[in-house]
């Protein structure tokens, strides 16, 4: 079943509602407010990464090159591999290492 | 094809989830899967091609390309080849017959790009899918998605453009086709060609080694493209660009992302060329309009994301 999230992003201040089943880049690039740069859509390139600085999250399969599992852990992620498991508070601000 | 190479022959493409991609590449393009080994590589074909296979897909934890193989008319040639290209301070590696499957020994080189090439000559030869040898019919029935023809061509991004085309040119026979040159008159973009294709390996300057663009299947018409773009929506495919036409080789094309994201193209048309062509050059001020004719813009995401 589809839980409601919020997603909070601490750079550009925008609050955007995002689904368990949605991934956090289909919900944040829609709005426009976010700095976030779409790219493969895979997991594959990098291009989406963001700072989740608060919340549960699950992430798909992505490349251990620009998400390895140490950088995982302190929630540096791909938005595209990103389904949230409560609200999220995250950061797109551009210094993240995109 | 001087020194005997003859054409693309096979691209082996690191993928995250193997099932996933299978549907990508056989329920999408149109591929037809042909065989699986121990390594838990899938073997796939395009229906047009002769020999057994030209895409293997292999699971790893991070997306690109591990390697492009062409294959090379004759045993003699290919002795040549790993001779010259010990000359030329080339490392080669002998990739003994089998380790792909129903393949021969395999000459094992990187270029100054980065990229991992190969050579071959044989491969267990099936012939067209689904058609027969003699009075053949124009197509097969049972093709799947885009029913892409074949395995056309990669283009790579990397470093060392000038001393990856001397490898290319001089010691593999390649011909210089169409470029892309900067202000300074670097270039930035090389075509190379065995053949009256525009291309059969493309190189674009960037400052890290070993980057994959793409991998390229051809089909027959810009219906074809249009077509493949609609089932590019009905799928929920991620896409890049297009449909739309290069200024660059002036073909049709469309791009768009495998599951690991991993980027595809699906073109048909466009220039052909003989050795004795000069190559058609493109200055970097007009690089918008050299990449896609119609936008005349540069799109970041082309020439950024790579796997």
């Amino acid at each position: 079943m589809s839980i409601n999230y919020t997603i909070h992003d601490s750079y550009s201040g925008a609050v955007i509602n995002c689904t368990s089943e949605q991934n956090v880049l289909s919900a944040i690039s829609l709005d426009g407010r976010c700095n976030v740069l779409v790219g493969c859509r895979g997991g594959g390139c990098g291009k989406c990464r963001i700072d989740v600085l608060d919340g549960q999250f699950e992430c798909g399969k992505m490349s251990r090159r620009h998400a390895p599992e140490e950088a995982i852990n302190k929630g540096k992620v791909l938005a595209c591999r990103l389904y949230p498991r409560s609200d999220l508070i995250i950061n797109t601000a551009p210094d993240i290492g995109k | 094809m001087k020194k005997g190479i003859m054409r693309p022959g096979h691209v082996q493409i690191r993928v995250l989830d193997i099932d996933e991609a299978l549907e990508h590449y056989c329920g999408l393009l149109g591929l037809i899967e042909m065989d699986r080994d121990d390594q838990g590589r899938v073997y796939l074909k395009a229906w047009t091609e002769v020999d057994k296979y030209s895409v293997i897909l292999t699971l790893a934890d991070d997306p690109g390309m591990d390697f492009m193989g062409f294959k090379v008319t004759d045993e003699t040639s290919l002795e040549k080849l790993h001779r010259d290209l010990l000359d030329h301070g080339v490392n080669v590696d002998v990739i003994p017959e089998n380790e792909l499957v129903d393949c021969g020994r395999r000459l094992r080189f990187i270029s100054p790009s980065g990229h991992t090439f190969e050579l071959y000559v044989d491969k267990k030869y099936t012939g067209k899918w689904g058609i027969e040898e003699l009075n053949p019919e124009a197509w097969p029935r049972g093709l799947r998605g885009m029913r892409v023809q074949r395995f056309d061509h990669c283009l790579l991004y990397g470093d060392e453009l000038d001393t990856t085309l001397d490898l290319f040119v001089n010691v593999l026979g390649f011909y210089l086709t169409e470029q892309v040159l900067d202000d300074d008159n670097s270039r930035i973009a090389q075509f190379l060609s065995l053949s009256n294709k525009a291309h059969d390996i493309a190189f674009i300057a960037h400052p890290e080694k070993g980057r994959f663009h793409h991998a390229s299947f051809h089909l027959e018409t810009w219906e074809d493209i249009l077509r493949a773009a609609d089932l590019i929506s009905m799928t929920n495919t991620a896409i890049d660009i297009g449909p739309t036409r290069h200024g660059l080789t002036h073909g049709k094309t469309i791009y768009f992302f495998d599951p690991s994201g991993n980027r595809n193209e699906v073109f048909c048309g466009g220039d052909y060329s003989y050795p004795d062509h000069p190559p058609i050059t493109w200055k970097s001020d007009q690089l918008g309009k050299a990449i896609f004719y119609h936008d005349r813009e540069i799109n970041e995401r082309f020439l950024t994301v790579l796997t």
